[in-house]
C-alpha cells in the first residue's frame, strides 16, 4: 500500500470525524443510542482504518502496543476504582448515588466515569488485536 | 464476508424493532471489527486446507450436533415478535425501570440507566471479560512485529480463531 494516493487523500479527512462521532457516542449514550461499548469500538475503527491505508508502522508511532495495553489495564481499573470510590464514601460496590451529595448527580458522574472506562478498555482491545493480527509474518 | 454483510443486515433489522443501542453493536463489531480481524487471519494463512486424513470425526460432530440441537430447542421458547404477552413486557421489573429510572438515575436513556447504573455490576464483568480476552490473545500470540519480543512465524498454518 505504498502509492494509493486516492485512498490515502480521500480516506484521511474521514478519521476525525469518525473520531469524533466515537467521542459523541461515548459523551452522549445517557440521552441517545450508545454507550462505552460502542464508542468504543468505533473510536477503535478509525484507528483500525489508519492502520489499513497508512501501514502498521505509522499507526504504531500514534499508538505503541505499550500504550494500548496501559489502556486496556487502565479502563478496567477505572471502572473498578469508581466502584471502590463509592464504597470509601459510605456506599456500595459501584452505587454511584454515594458519590456526591446529590443521588442523581452522583449517579451521573459515575455512569460518566464507569462509561469512560469501559470505552478506554474496548478501544484500547480491539487496536490491540487488529495490531497483534496484522503484525503477524504471514505463512504462505 | 458474507458473515458482514448478514450482521450489518441484522443490524437494519434491530433498528426496525427499536433496539438501537444493540443494532449499533451489531454494525460496528459485527459488520466492522470482526469482518476486518477475519480477513486479516485470511490473509495470514495459507489459501488451500490442509487436508487431514481422517475427514469426519465422530466425537466432535456429535458435540457439535447436540448443542446445536439444544441451542435451537431454546429459541422455540422465545416470544414471537411484538407479542404483547412477552415476559420483558409483562415483567414487573421492567415497569419498575420504566417508570422509576428517570428519578432514581437520571439519564433519558432507560438502556443506558440499566445497563451502567442498576446492572453496573455486570458491566464490570464484561469488562472484565474484553480485559481477559486481550490479555489471553497477547499471552497466544505474544507482541508480533510491533512489540519489543518478535516472535517467530508458527510452524502451522490454521488460523488462530
Amino acid at each position: 500500500m505504498k502509492k494509493n494516493y486516492i485512498l490515502k487523500v480521500s480516506l484521511k479527512p474521514l478519521i476525525p470525524f469518525i473520531m469524533i462521532f466515537g467521542l459523541y457516542v461515548q459523551f452522549h449514550g445517557d440521552f441517545g443510542p450508545g454507550g462505552g461499548f460502542q464508542a468504543g469500538v468505533i473510536f477503535a475503527s478509525a484507528i483500525i482504518l489508519y492502520t489499513l491505508v497508512f501501514g502498521l508502522r505509522a499507526a504504531t508511532e500514534v499508538v505503541s502496543a505499550r500504550t494500548l495495553e496501559i489502556l486496556v489495564a487502565a479502563g478496567v481499573l477505572l471502572y473498578g476504582g469508581v466502584g471502590l470510590a463509592a464504597m470509601a464514601r459510605g456506599g456500595n460496590f459501584l452505587e454511584y448515588s454515594a458519590l456526591a451529595h446529590d443521588p442523581l448527580h452522583g449517579q451521573h458522574y459515575g455512569i460518566l466515569l464507569i462509561e469512560l472506562g469501559v470505552g478506554l478498555t474496548v478501544a484500547a482491545v480491539m487496536v490491540g488485536l487488529f495490531f497483534l493480527f496484522a503484525g503477524r509474518r504471514s505463512v504462505r | 464476508m458474507l458473515s458482514g454483510i448478514f450482521s450489518l443486515l441484522s443490524a437494519g433489522l434491530f433498528t426496525v424493532m427499536d433496539a438501537v443501542d444493540v443494532a449499533f453493536t451489531e454494525a460496528a463489531v459485527g459488520a466492522g471489527i470482526s469482518t476486518v480481524l477475519m480477513v486479516g487471519t485470511l490473509a495470514l494463512t495459507r489459501r488451500r486446507e490442509k487436508i487431514s486424513p481422517r475427514s469426519v470425526e465422530p466425537i466432535p460432530l456429535l458435540i457439535v450436533l447436540v448443542t446445536g440441537a439444544t441451542l435451537i430447542y431454546g429459541t422455540f421458547d422465545m416470544p414471537h415478535y411484538g407479542d404483547p404477552e412477552a415476559p420483558a413486557h409483562k415483567h414487573a421489573m421492567t415497569r419498575r425501570f420504566m417508570e422509576r429510572s428517570a428519578a432514581e438515575v437520571g439519564p433519558p436513556n432507560v438502556v443506558t440507566s440499566v445497563l451502567a447504573s442498576y446492572r453496573g455490576y455486570d458491566t464490570f464483568g464484561e469488562t472484565t471479560v474484553v480485559f481477559t480476552a486481550a490479555i489471553g490473545a497477547l499471552l497466544l500470540l505474544g507482541r508480533g512485529a510491533v512489540g519489543r519480543r518478535p516472535v517467530q512465524a508458527p510452524k502451522t498454518p490454521e488460523a488462530e480463531e
